[in-house]
């Protein structure tokens, strides 16, 4: 029998506490493995600690108990340096406002992280950016400022962005909460394919529930604790 | 293209009117240094040039003559005496070939002239005058003080009998280049002389008395045959005279000034511009400075979300650092060369519009490559400093809330 690929994402007993004094509780000890190829929706109210545990698991914020592994790395006491490195190199981000640059072109935006990790851009670089571009559609408007597309095209440079350095594990907040309802299928159809194709594992915060119900796995929190874990589909 | 170049770049670009507005300030800055500093430094040369044009760098002359007491006080014997000081008698500097033949050879010194200087009176029909009569050795004299460059009539011409006096004291005498004139000297000498030239130094007071002589004809109106009385010396940099007039003292004994010591209120006015030169660049240099850390925090607090966003993708806190002070360098430099271009611009203009009546500039500027390299350097060091306390703070911002409250 073939040995289980390791899990891309190992969250353990992760506690996060805001506050000195008068102390509030975000998350109250989650557990969570997410293995390879996964496309998993983490629903909840609103307060229920998604953003803060995807920021966690994102490694922009740290937890103030238990341990975050990533592919096998663990965070725990990395340094901000490290935790960078990390960011860039096995992480991709898609956030509910797009948050592209708009001083830069949709081209220039989805080479940035990997030329901000290097320093230099290259060959490389740029080829896979157009071929993302291309493969979400946009290879007519690779040097439009990202300013001058529509919300569902940002959204889309966004996610080619969070793929550019082909991460382990990409998380999207609430990625299609800013969109009409045909965008929002055409970026969900997107996150699909590229899991589908590239084997991508992804982590979507969603409000939508037809989105989550187009998930493998579907995880609810409430209170800053798992309250369900379901697996909807298997691909 | 570095990423920290390409993304500083962009922003300068993007952000247009902050650019604009940072390198006006910039550069409106390093052109008021670049004016002040040209002007100034030019009033200085021309006042040095002015004043320096028309008298040696340093003037030798014998040593004071003191009483000396015929008898001296013992311990057993109390002399109740009054000294007098002695009158100073003009007399000539003791083997003064020997004097000029050292001092020649001061590291500095330039030119050196062995000269007689007397006062006496000139004489013309009912007209008389005081005068100071200079013997002079003709090219030798030249190198002190350039007459023959500023003849207004006549030549040059020193040899027997002849004379080039100064132009008032012509015009009060009512002489003209051909017309003879009687001198005569406090040590008895009188004389008739020819005039051959007439020169203007722009100095009343060596225009109004001068009379230029060969020094052998001096030297027989004052009975010194064989002396001098003053030997003039031009220095390389004006500034060392003083040192150099001391050095001589201490070598040779002779009473030894330099002009620094004989124009002590040119040379304080000249250190009050010197400083008040130094106030007006600090200041502009502060306000340049708070400038430019001013628009760059402006653009940090605006680019929080973006800068939040490039942390978030990975991208080192360092490369963030260096975003903004390349900012800051490239308004520095950037600001510094439009600014030299432009202070430049300024002072010409300056000095073209301010000309007196023989179409001299009034306020001769001085403009050098190293007033250009000191603005570029000062104003590109004071960006990078500037952008410090922004670029530290955008590359400490926290990627999670900048993106979230950016």
């Amino acid at each position: 029998m073939a040995e289980a690929p390791p899990p891309v994402l190992l969250v353990e007993g992760v506690v996060k506490e805001y506050g000195d004094v008068a102390k509030t509780r975000a998350l109250d000890g989650v557990d969570l493995t997410v293995g390879p190829g996964e496309l998993t929706a983490l629903v909840g109210p609103s307060g229920s600690g998604k953003s803060t545990l995807l920021n966690i698991i994102g490694l922009l914020d740290r937890p103030t108990a238990g341990r975050v592994v990533l592919s096998g790395t663990d965070t725990t006491g990395l340094d901000e340096r490290a935790l960078s490195a990390l960011r860039a190199r096995m992480l991709g981000f898609v956030f509910q406002f797009h948050h592209l640059l708009p001083a830069f072109t949709a081209l220039e935006n989805v080479m940035l992280p990997a030329w901000g990790d290097l320093g230099r851009p290259n060959v490389e670089m740029r080829a896979a950016a157009e071929e993302l571009l291309r493969a979400v559609g946009l290879e007519d408007r690779m040097h439009y400022r990202s300013s001058n597309l529509s919300g569902g095209q940002q959204q889309r440079v966004a996610i080619a962005r969070a793929l550019a350095r082909r991460p382990a594990l990409v998380l999207a907040d609430e990625p299609t909460g800013n969109l009409d309802t045909a965008s929002s299928a055409e970026v969900f159809a997107l996150m699909r394919r590229f899991n589908r194709e590239l084997g991508t594992t992804f982590m979507i915060v969603t409000h939508d529930s037809r989105i989550a119900g187009e998930c493998d796995r579907i995880v609810e929190l409430v209170d800053g604790r798992v309250r369900s874990d379901r697996v909807t589909r298997t691909t | 293209m570095s990423f920290e170049w390409f993304v500083a770049l962009r922003y300068m670009r993007d952000g247009k009117g902050q650019t604009a507005l940072i390198l006006a300030a910039v550069a409106v800055g390093v052109g008021v240094i670049v004016f002040l500093s040209a002007l100034i430094g030019g009033l200085q040369t021309s006042l040095i040039d002015k004043t320096l044009g028309s008298q040696p760098h340093i003037t030798l002359r014998a040593p004071r003559e003191f009483p000396r007491p015929l008898v001296e006080p013992t311990p057993t014997v109390a002399i109740a005496r009054q000294v007098a000081e002695s009158s100073q008698r003009l007399r000539s500097i003791d083997q003064w070939p020997t004097v000029v033949a050292a001092v020649e050879r001061v590291p500095g010194v330039t030119a050196v002239s062995p000269s007689i200087t007397g006062a006496g009176f000139a004489v013309r029909a009912d007209a008389k005058s005081a005068i100071v009569v200079r013997g002079v050795e003709p090219e030798r004299f030249l190198s002190i003080i350039d007459v023959r460059a500023r003849l207004v009539a006549g030549r040059y011409e020193l040899d027997g009998g002849a004379v080039v006096i100064g132009s008032k004291l012509a015009a009060n005498l009512g002489v003209s280049v051909g017309d003879k004139l009687r001198i005569s000297s406090t040590e008895g000498g009188d004389e008739v002389v020819s005039v051959r030239g007439i020169f203007t130094l722009g100095n009343e007071a060596i225009d109004g008395a001068w009379v230029l002589t060969s020094l052998r004809h001096a030297q027989s109106l004052y009975a010194l045959p064989g002396g001098v009385t003053t030997i003039e010396l031009k220095v390389e940099d004006v500034f060392t005279a003083e040192r150099i007039a001391i050095e001589i003292r201490g070598r040779t004994g002779l009473r030894s000034d330099s002009w620094m010591t004989i124009n002590e209120a040119l040379l304080s006015g000249l250190s009050a511009q010197s400083s008040s030169k130094l106030m007006i660049q600090f200041f502009v240099i502060v306000a340049v400075a708070l400038g430019i850390a001013s628009v760059l925090i402006v653009s940090v607090v605006q680019k929080s979300r973006e800068i939040g966003i490039l942390r978030a993708v990975g991208t080192p806190s360092r490369r963030i650092l260096l975003v903004f002070l390349i900012q800051g360098g490239v308004f520095g430099i950037v600001g510094s060369v439009i600014g030299s271009a432009f202070g430049a611009l300024l002072s010409k203009l300056f000095e073209n519009l301010t000309r007196d009546t023989s179409g001299a500039p009034r306020f001769p500027v001085q403009l050098d490559l190293s007033l250009f390299l000191f603005a570029t350097a000062v104003a590109t060091g004071v960006g990078l400093l500037s952008a410090v306390i922004p670029a530290r703070r955008a590359s400490r911002l926290d990627p999670a809330t900048a993106i979230r409250n950016g």
